[in-house]
Formats: structure tokens, C-alpha cells, sequence
């Protein structure tokens, strides 16, 4: 069942057209992989997902709902989580920020709220970190730290903007790796540069340069995997780059 | 030494420096946070503008300064929540702005010239009961701001896009943090005048920041530093006869200095 959907979506900042007649659609438990260069609109389309951008032509329906309508239903993994590392708060203080905020104001936060943060924490493995200063923290075990945050809602999809950037290896092994596991249960929608790494768990691909261009790699991984007996990320790469269409 | 603290003037300048130093550690703490400083200095010297109207009208000066200051907090709010890429340039108009309307109205109410320094470099030892009233209640509102709203604008300032994602009414809670700042300089000035406002509002703090894991304990430890460093630079100006507000400035600023010389003295001892 389609649980994304995006019909013949256009948007520009100012006059620069930086999304051209995007279509997609997502369907529950997909891994979607959002690939192409810097400035092609990747944080833009993510954006306008999340209701942060507002659209005029063509339409966004999430949950059979306008974006910013789903605030419950989608986690967020913004860009660049390396910024305001001086800041003084604890891991468990950031976390607690994914509950949604949704009368004018609320007095600190109630013991469920805190527990739940508490499981988050435990779910991504940095529990034993939340009296943490984030500031203290790796770039792989802050950002670990934000995908916390971006469950603190129970969502059913995930989105994130390239959450291995600035990385090391291992670091980026263990997001994939997560991530991988949290897809049991949630869909995932991951913008990233490592292609080679994402091909390996990504069931779907999407390339965005102005416009979309889609690829369905699990069919594809199916007539690799018949063709050859064997997963090839070289091949996997070629297909991609043949079908340019 | 102790005699001095028998006289009225003294008493109310202890009183005043540690109300004015608690607020200056609440609201400087949040200002640093938010990377504010040169958003504050634009309310601060814009609340000039306040005084020389009220100068010019004959209305309470502290009066004047507030409203002024609220006025230019919500119009820099407004601005900088639309036009983030020119915020620098808006910030610089304002300032100059504000300026130049105190000049002109001091230069057009006659013969008023004499008070005039004081504002620009504080006169905590002529604090009045009536100033110190005043005092209380902004502090106890910009208190009771922060507890209550304490969520929301730890929120606000660690990740603006992000609370707006969930929920957070974040054009309101940007310009309550703008408004308490601008609540808090009106006061401040009366100390360390306008001149050095922007000192007495984030050195104390960033020495808190390094040692503070949370929001909440950056603004207490600001406050008890603050406190000392004012209480210090009042007892030596009084000694040596020089003015207080830029010795409050000095005493915060060499704190500073030894603070990031000892803590220079660890990390290479640890060899970081
Ligand atoms: N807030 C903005 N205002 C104006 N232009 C923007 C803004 N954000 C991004 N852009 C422009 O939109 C284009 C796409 O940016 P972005 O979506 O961030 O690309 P990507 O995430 O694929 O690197 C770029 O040319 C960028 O300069
Ligand atoms: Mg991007």
C-alpha cells in the first residue's frame, strides 16, 4: 500500500526552478535511497515532505494527508547535526525535543515522555550516554543521538538527510546497520553519497538532479542474483547508469 | 570596610548589582546561545532612542528605555525571522537608527546634559528604592518567564527548524527570548551603562558554558559569577574612587582571561 505520494511536484526558492515534475510513491516498510550531486534538490524534495517548504503546483499526500498534517507520523534527521556542538545540553535533553509540542505550552516534560526517550536511547544503542554533553560525543554517536530524537514519536517513516557525511567507516556501518534494523518495522527515506554502501541495503533508489529518476532495485537485485548466483555493487552501479532514461 | 555597608546607596547598589546579575546570567545565557550578542547590542543601543524621548516628554527614563527596547526587540524579531540572509545589515540600520533619535531629542530638550553619561556608563552607586522595585519586577517576569516556558525556548534556541517541526510555536517563543533580553539590558544599563551592556551580559557566560552540561545550570552559574565579579568591581571602584560599571567590565574580563589560561594549563598537561 502506498503510503507516500508525490504527484507532479514543482518548486522553485525564487525563481530558480530546483524541483521539476517529481513523482513517487512509497509504500510501507520501503528503504528509499536518495542519490545525486550537491544542489540537486535532495534537502529541498525532504523539506517539502516535511511541510517546512510549502508547494504551489502538484501535491504531497502523506497518510492520505497534507504534510505538515503528519507531524506524528514522520521523523527527522536534518543535515549537518555538527553544528552548535558548544551548546550546553545533555544527550537525553536533545532526545526529549522529538515529542511533539502540540498545545501552546508544556511544563517540562511527564515521566512517559521520559521513559520513551529513555527506550529510544536504548533502541540506538547510546543509553549509557544520555547524561552526556553532546558536545562531548563522536560525529557517528551524535547522530545515532538525533535518530533517537527522530523516533521519540513513534513515526512511521523516517527520513533522513545524509546522516553519514563526515563519518568514519565504522561509524557509518553502524547507521546502515540501524537503520536496517529499525526497517522491520519503519519505512526509511535516507539521502546519501555513499552509493556503494546504500545499494547494499536500499530497496529502492531514487536520483534527483531537478528531476526524478526512479529505479526499483529489488527487482533488479532479483535478476542479478539469477543471472550471476551473486550480489555485485559494480554491477548494481552499471544497471543504474545504463537505464538513464 | 565594614561601615561602608551602613550607607543607604550602598546597600541598594549590592541589592541591584545581584538582581541585575541573575537577570544578566538567565537572559545572557539564552542570548549566547542563540548567537544573539550583536542582535542584543542593536536592542541596547536603540533603547537610547527610548531615553531621549523620554527626556524630551519628561517621562520616567527606565520607562522610556523599556518601551523602546520591547519595540525594537519585536521589530528585530519580525525582520529576522523574514530576512535571516540580511540580518546583519538590518541589525546595523536599527542600532544607528535608535542612536541618532536619542541624540537629536536629548539635543532638542534644553539644558539636559548632565545624566546623560550615566546611561551611557551605568551609575549603580545612585540606584533608588524606586529603581530597585522596578528592578524586581522585571526580574521576577523574566524568571518567571524562563521556568514556565522552559521547554519551549530550550527548544527554540538549540534547534529552531527542528521545534517548528514539532509544534513549537516558534515565531512566539524567538520574540519572548528577544523581549526578555531586551527587559534585561533596560536594567543592565542602569549598572555597567549602555556602553558595556553587552560585556556584563555574556562574559560571565562563557565561562558558564564550558562548565555547564545544561541550559538551566549555564544561567545559575552566570548569575553567581556575574553576582561576584559585580560586587568585586563595586568594592574596588569604591576603594579607588573609579567608575564602577567599567570596573565590573575589567574584573569580568581578567576573570575570563585567568579562566582560559588555567584551563589552557590542563588541556596541555593532558597533552590535548
Ligand atoms: N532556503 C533556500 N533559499 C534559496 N535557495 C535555496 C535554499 N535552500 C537551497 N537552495 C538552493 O536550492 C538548490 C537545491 O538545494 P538542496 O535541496 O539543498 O540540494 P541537495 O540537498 O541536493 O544538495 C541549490 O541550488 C540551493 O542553492
Ligand atoms: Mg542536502
Amino acid at each position: 500500500m502506498s503510503i507516500l505520494k508525490i504527484k507532479n511536484l514543482s518548486f522553485a526558492y525564487e525563481s530558480d526552478i530546483i524541483l521539476e515534475d517529481i513523482n513517487l510513491s512509497i509504500n510501507e516498510r520501503d528503504f528509499l535511497a536518495i542519490i545525486g550531486p550537491n544542489g540537486g534538490g535532495k534537502s529541498t524534495l525532504l523539506k517539502l515532505i516535511l511541510g517546512i517548504n510549502g508547494y504551489k503546483s502538484g501535491d504531497i499526500k502523506i497518510f492520505n494527508q497534507a504534510p505538515s498534517r503528519s507531524i506524528e507520523d514522520i521523523g527527522y534527521v536534518p543535515q549537518n547535526t555538527n553544528i552548535n556542538t558548544a551548546f550546553p545540553i545533555r544527550v537525553i535533553d536533545v532526545v526529549l525535543m522529538g515529542h511533539s509540542n502540540n498545545k501552546f505550552f508544556k511544563f517540562g516534560y511527564s515521566k512517559d515522555e521520559k521513559n520513551l526517550a529513555l527506550d529510544v536511547l536504548d533502541k540506538v544503542g547510546m543509553r549509557d550516554y544520555s547524561k552526556s554533553k553532546i558536545g562531548s560525543l563522536s560525529g557517528g554517536q551524535r547522530q545515532r543521538v538525533m535518530i533517537a530524537r527522530a523516533l521519540c514519536s513513534n513515526p512511521k517513516i523516517l527520513i533522513l538527510d545524509e546522516p553519514t557525511a563526515n563519518i568514519d567507516a565504522n561509524g557509518q556501518k553502524k547507521i546502515y546497520e540501524l537503520l536496517k534494523e529499525l526497517n522491520k518495522s519503519i519505512t526509511i527515506i535516507v539521502v546519501s553519497h555513499d552509493i556503494s554502501v546504500i545499494l547494499g541495503y536500499a530497496s529502492k533508489v531514487a536520483h534527483i538532479n531537478k528531476t526524478l529518476t526512479f529505479h526499483n532495485i529489488e527487482d533488479k537485485k532479483r535478476d542479478i542474483n539469477r543471472d550471476d548466483k551473486h550480489f555485485c555493487e559494480v554491477e548494481m552501479l552499471e544497471m543504474l547508469g545504463s537505464c538513464r532514461c | 570596610m565594614l561601615e561602608i555597608l551602613s550607607y543607604e546607596f550602598i546597600q541598594n547598589a549590592i541589592i541591584a548589582g545581584i538582581l541585575v546579575s541573575f537577570a544578566s546570567g538567565i537572559i545572557g545565557s539564552l542570548i549566547v546561545v542563540n548567537r544573539m550578542v550583536f542582535l542584543t547590542g542593536g536592542i541596547a543601543h536603540t533603547s537610547y532612542g527610548g531615553i531621549g524621548i523620554a527626556v524630551y516628554l519628561g517621562l520616567p527614563i527606565f520607562f522610556g528605555a523599556t518601551i523602546f527596547a520591547i519595540a525594537s526587540a519585536l521589530l528585530l524579531a519580525f525582520l529576522t525571522l523574514r530576512e535571516r540572509d540580511n540580518m546583519d545589515t538590518i541589525i546595523g540600520l536599527i542600532w544607528a537608527v535608535g542612536m541618532a533619535i536619542g541624540i537629536i531629542f536629548i539635543d532638542l530638550s534644553k539644558g539636559y546634559s548632565v545624566d546623560l553619561m550615566s546611561y551611557l556608563f551605568g551609575s549603580i552607586l545612585a540606584v533608588s528604592s524606586s529603581d530597585l522595585i522596578y528592578i524586581t519586577i522585571l526580574l521576577v517576569i523574566i524568571t518567571l518567564s524562563v521556568v514556565i516556558f522552559y521547554r519551549e525556548i530550550l527548544a527554540v534556541s538549540y534547534d529552531i527548524e527542528y521545534a517548528s517541526l514539532r509544534g513549537v510555536n516558534v515565531k512566539f517563543f524567538y520574540s519572548l527570548i528577544l523581549v526578555l533580553s531586551a527587559l534585561t539590558v533596560v536594567i543592565a544599563i542602569k549598572i555597567v551603562g549602555l556602553i558595556l551592556v553587552i560585556a556584563l551580559l555574556t562574559i560571565p557566560v562563557y565561562i558558564a558554558q564550558s562548565l555547564a552540561n545544561s541550559l538551566g545550570v549555564m544561567m545559575i552559574i552566570s548569575a553567581i559569577l556575574s553576582s561576584i565579579f559585580t560586587l568585586v568591581g563595586l568594592y574596588i571602584s569604591y576603594n579607588y574612587d573609579i567608575s564602577s560599571g567599567a570596573t565590573i567590565i575589567l574584573v569580568s574580563a581578567l576573570s575570563l582571561m585567568i579562566f582560559l589560561f588555567i584551563n589552557f594549563l590542563i588541556r596541555a598537561k593532558n597533552g590535548i
